[in-house]
Order: structure tokens, then C-alpha cells, then sequence
């Protein structure tokens, strides 16, 4: 049933002109839980998400927030969500203070209960002391923060944010995932977008890659990593001799691969405590000693070429592999 | 469970959550008080749309005036009609231009996924636009003033006059704002609407006679909104026949306005 989902998204198809943008995507995403929807530029991350916000409408499928339907319920579902889009929908030349009242107002609350709200969150969002500048005289971080206020000013149970953290300082970032974290323990709903794996793996429950309008794979961030990503076992050598002789001997354990000029041997293993040991075992016994070792967990990007056969954030200048379509 | 309630969201069915109609007003009136604040904080925009004005009166009045003949009137008393309307007309292009800037810098999407009356955001534009052009008109009076304007009618003719100004100003707000909406980009919205700008309010009666204009163009000139416009301003603060020029300009004024309001709200609601 659809109103056991917060999101409930079935067949939903976008066209535009002859591209097609959306191709029946399915999406589901239970009461209080976050979803990472990731995928790289024009995957149709934002076509899905203006939909969902009633910004634009699907030329078929169906879409409901709550149970209600964005195309023939929008103010209803207007009431229930709040956006941060890609850039911060901020009034330039209002204060930070006048910005979330008028927002207050337009979602319609109560004069006492906008302004309580906008001193709630002006502290909860770190601006009290700016609240009074005009919001031009922002940073990039005070703008999102800003932004992602007016998104909350009227306490939506379903929030979409669109890319919250691109174009900014990791500082920044760190802070504003910091935020997310406590709306999402508050109870919110959300629905994420983001060419970041990093993002997605710190924030989502659920992960829904999707590529050219279609759906390529989802599950959790662990899941993804195991079934998809590989761990490596590294192992560094001094000089490159050594390390592609010990690549030969190692092609025992698993596939491998030479990185860093030539002298570090990566191989692929599933189980890396065993793996270590072999590695270790049969380097002593072909007396090869290693500068280092190390074992690295696959990354969500890692996930991400794999699936698209390109990074999460490759412009699309860059010549493509021609490995598309993994999956 | 967290201890954060929600809000009580209304059960609608399948229904939807009805506007009222009172939020039509109070919405457009939010949206108002935001764009005033913004020409409060940044007066450089109406600086800006007096200083043209105030050229063109310093160089009708001294360079050309002494020119130009129109039979029964001072000239100066015959341009400041045209000014007015001028004034108003290209000032109009502001709205254009604020709107287009909303879609750039995506308040315009904050606004369309609030549940707020779809006409707020442009008729709150086109308010504060109206109260912007009365400002800009007091002024351009006392300009006219200066430089030996008078008005020979009385104070209802006159505030008459000042009416229908800003009445003209909100009707090509109206188109404005279907060019800013179409275009979405500040510098296109300007380019686009100069040149028309141009063909309305020069090849009008504002500064000259339109009896001095060659055959074809005379008939556009005397048969366009702005000379419509300036002819009942003109009659309004310097007399003669003037129940039919109020009412030409008039019909001008609100068919622009329903029209351009129609397509413009037609054309937010798809906005990208």
C-alpha cells in the first residue's frame, strides 16, 4: 500500500523533447528514513525530485508524498514537504530573519508561531548572529544553512534536499551533514540527492543509483560496497622492481594491479584477514619485503565506476570507458 | 518514537487543500513587503529609472523644445505629459527584470512548492512596482515643476492623472513580466524588452505631435496604448475634451492587464 511510504514513487516517465529523463522509475521510502539518491550529472536526479515537489509534472507514472498525489493533490502535498534546491533560494537583499518570516508567512502560520519558529531555527542553524545582515553578506555555508531553514520553517515530515552540500568547504559540509543528521533523528523524512558517495554513505538508509533515467542498482551503503565495491589488499615496495615481481607472485591470491608509479601492488581479495595472511606468507617465502601494507574497504566510488563506468562527478568532457552499462 | 510532533496535517482524501481566498491578498502582500524591502535596501534601481527620465526632460525642455511647436500649449506643459508616461512605461521593465532574477537565483522554485496563492508571486511583484512608479512619478513632477511645468486643471484632474499612471505602469508591469518569466535571464529580459519599449513610447505623442509623423507611421502612433495614454494624461492636467482620451486609455490599461496577467500566470505555473 502506498501510504505505508512517506515517498511513494511507481512508474513515474519524464520526457523532454526527445530525451527521455525519467524511464519508469520505481521508489519507495518507508516513514523517517533517508534515501540517497546518487547519480552523476543529468541522471535525472532533479527531474525526479521537482516532480516529487510538484515543480513539474510526470508524463506518466504516478507519484505520492504521504499518500497524496503530486499531480492532482499539490497544495496538500505543498503543505507536507519542504525543498533546498541546488542553490539557495535565499532573498539577496532580506535579512536572514526577514527571509525565514516571509517564508513563515507564505506556508501560512500564525504570525506568533513563524517568528518563534524563525528564532528556533535561526540557533538551531548557527545565524543568530547574522540574522540581521542582509543575506548577501553570506558565506556559501550561512546561505545553505539558510536555505535548508526556510525548507523546515513549517516543520515538513517530508523534506527533499537537492545536492545541499555542492559547492562548498568541507568544513561546511561537515556541518551541514552534521544538521541533516539531527532532522533525520527528529523523525523527518528525506530524500537526498548527491554526486558525493561520501554524502550518501554518511547520511542514506537506502541507496538508489540511477544513470540516464534509469535505476542501475540500490540497497544499502554496506550492501552496495560488499556485493559491488572489492577490498584491496595494498602492499607497497621501494622500488618498482620488487613490486612487479611480487605482482606476478601475488596473482596467486587474487587478481592484481600496480598503482603509484609502479610500486604498489593492489590485490583483489574477498576476505582480507586470510588474504593478509597469504600476502604475508607468500612474500616470505620468496624473501620480498614490503615498505608497507595496508587493506582498503571498497568505497561507494569504487560502487560507482563499477556501475557506471565512470565517477560519481565526471564531467562529461572527459572521455568515457567503454564499460558502460556494468549492470 | 522521537519526541518532535508533527504538525497536524489536514486529512484531505483525495481532495486538496483549498487556498482561501483571503491568502490570495496576504500572500501577494508578503510578496510585496519583500520586493520594497529590496528597493529600500538597493535604491540604486530607482535612482536609476528617474535618472533617464530626468535627461530626457533636461533635453526636451532646453536642447530640442526650442525646436519643436505645438500649437496651443508651452512645450514644456505638452512634455511632461509624455514624461510621465514614459517614465512609467520603461520603468516597467523592472518587473522583468526582478522576475527574472527570482527564476536565476531559485526563489521562484521555493516559491512554487509552497502552498501559497500562484498569483502571489507576480501580483506582489507588480504591487511593489506600482508603489515603486508612484514614487518615481511624485518625483518626476517635481522635476517637471522645476523647470516651469504647470498644471492648468484641478486637483482631481490631476491626481486623476496620477491614477491612471500608475494603472498604465501596472499593465505593462504585466507584459514585463511575461518576458522576464519567458526569458528566465535578467540580461535577456532587458534586451528583450528594450526595443519595445522603444517602438511604444517613441513612435508615440510623448514628445511630439503625431500630425508631424509620415502617413503609415501615424496611424501606428495614434493608434497604440502609450499615445493613448499620454493623450489622456495630457488632457487630465492641461483641459480640453477629455471623458474619450480617459476612456481610450483605459480600455488600453485593462486589456493589457488581463491579458498579460492571464499569460503570465499561465506561464509561472510551468515556469522553469
Amino acid at each position: 500500500m502506498s501510504t505505508n511510504y512517506a515517498i511513494h514513487v511507481e512508474g513515474l516517465v519524464k520526457r523532454f523533447g526527445d530525451v527521455l529523463a525519467l524511464s519508469a522509475i520505481d521508489i519507495d521510502v518507508p516513514h523517517g528514513t533517508v534515501l540517497g539518491l546518487l547519480g552523476p550529472n543529468g541522471a535525472g536526479k532533479t527531474t525526479a525530485v521537482r516532480i516529487l515537489t510538484t515543480l513539474l509534472e510526470p508524463d506518466a507514472g504516478e507519484a505520492r508524498i504521504l499518500g497524496m498525489d503530486v499531480v492532482r493533490q499539490p497544495n496538500a502535498v505543498r503543505a507536507s514537504i519542504g525543498l533546498a534546491g541546488q542553490y539557495a533560494a535565499v532573498d539577496e537583499n532580506l535579512t536572514g530573519r526577514e527571509n525565514l518570516r516571509m517564508v513563515g508567512q507564505l506556508t501560512r502560520q500564525p504570525a506568533s508561531t513563524a517568528r518563534a519558529r524563525t528564532d528556533e531555527l535561526l540557533e538551531r542553524f548557527d545565524l543568530v548572529h547574522a540574522a540581521d545582515r542582509p543575506a548577501k553578506t553570506y558565506s556559501g555555508g550561512m546561505r545553505r544553512r539558510l536555505d535548508l531553514a526556510a525548507a523546515l520553517i513549517h516543520r515538513p515530515p517530508v523534506l527533499f534536499l537537492d545536492e545541499p552540500t555542492t559547492g562548498l568547504d568541507p568544513k561546511s559540509r561537515s556541518d551541514l551533514w552534521g544538521l541533516i543528521g539531527e532532522l533525520v533523528s527528529d523523525g523527518t523524512t528525506l530524500l537526498l540527492t548527491t554526486q558525493y558517495l561520501e554524502e550518501a554513505d554518511r547520511l542514506a538508509d537506502h541507496i538508489v543509483v540511477i544513470d540516464e533515467g534509469r535505476i542501475i542498482e540500490e540497497g544499502s551503503a554496506t550492501d552496495l560496497k560488499e556485493r559491488l565495491g572489492r577490498t584491496l589488499v595494498e602492499v607497497k615496495f621501494p622500488t618498482t622492481r620488487r613490486a612487479r615481481i611480487a605482482a606476478r607472485q601475488l596473482a596467486a591470491i587474487g587478481p592484481t594491479e600496480l598503482s603509484d608509479g609502479d610500486t604498489t601492488v593492489g590485490v583483489g581479495v574477498t576476505d582480507s584477514g586470510k588474504a593478509l595472511l597469504d600476502v604475508v606468507r607468500l612474500l616470505e617465502s620468496v624473501d620480498l619485503a614490503p615498505k608497507s601494507m595496508a587493506v582498503r574497504q571498497p568505497t561507494l566510488d569504487d560502487v560507482f565506476l563499477q556501475l557506471t563506468g565512470r565517477g560519481p562527478s565526471a564531467d562529461d568532457e572527459q572521455p568515457e570507458p567503454a564499460t558502460r552499462g556494468a549492470a | 518514537m522521537t519526541a518532535i510532533a508533527l504538525p497536524a496535517l489536514p486529512d484531505v482524501g483525495e481532495g486538496d487543500v483549498r487556498i482561501p481566498p483571503s491568502a490570495v491578498v496576504s500572500d501577494a502582500l508578503a510578496v510585496a513587503k519583500r520586493n520594497l524591502i529590496g528597493l529600500m535596501r538597493v535604491p540604486t534601481t530607482v535612482v536609476f529609472s528617474t535618472v533617464q527620465p530626468v535627461i530626457f526632460v533636461l533635453m526636451f525642455r532646453y536642447v530640442f523644445g526650442g525646436a519643436i511647436r505645438v500649437p496651443g500649449v508651452s512645450y514644456v506643459d505638452f512634455l511632461m505629459a509624455g514624461i510621465f508616461v514614459q517614465t512609467v512605461t520603461f520603468g516597467s521593465m523592472n518587473t522583468g527584470v526582478g522576475l527574472a532574477m527570482d527564476m536565476q537565483s531559485g526563489l521562484i522554485e521555493r516559491f512554487r512548492s509552497l502552498p501559497m496563492a500562484r498569483s502571489a508571486v507576480l501580483a506582489g511583484r507588480t504591487i511593489a512596482d506600482a508603489v515603486r512608479n508612484l514614487f518615481v512619478i511624485a518625483l518626476m513632477v517635481l522635476v517637471g515643476f522645476a523647470v516651469g511645468f504647470r498644471v492648468h486643471t484641478g486637483v482631481l484632474e490631476f491626481g486623476g492623472a496620477v491614477l491612471l499612471l500608475v494603472l498604465f505602469g501596472v499593465a505593462f508591469s504585466w507584459i514585463m513580466a511575461y518576458i522576464g518569466l519567458s526569458t528566465g535571464n535578467a540580461e535577456a529580459a532587458q534586451a528583450a524588452s528594450f526595443p519595445l519599449m522603444a517602438v511604444f513610447v517613441f513612435a508615440s505623442s510623448a514628445f511630439v505631435s503625431t500630425a508631424t509623423m509620415p502617413g503609415p507611421l501615424r496611424v501606428y502612433a495614434n493608434h497604440q496604448p502609450v499615445t493613448a495614454t499620454v493623450n489622456a494624461v495630457r488632457a487630465l492636467v492641461l483641459g480640453g475634451p477629455t471623458a474619450g482620451k480617459v476612456l481610450t486609455a483605459l480600455v488600453w490599461t485593462v486589456g493589457i492587464t488581463i491579458v498579460f496577467a492571464f499569460l503570465s500566470v499561465r506561464r509561472y505555473r510551468r515556469a522553469v
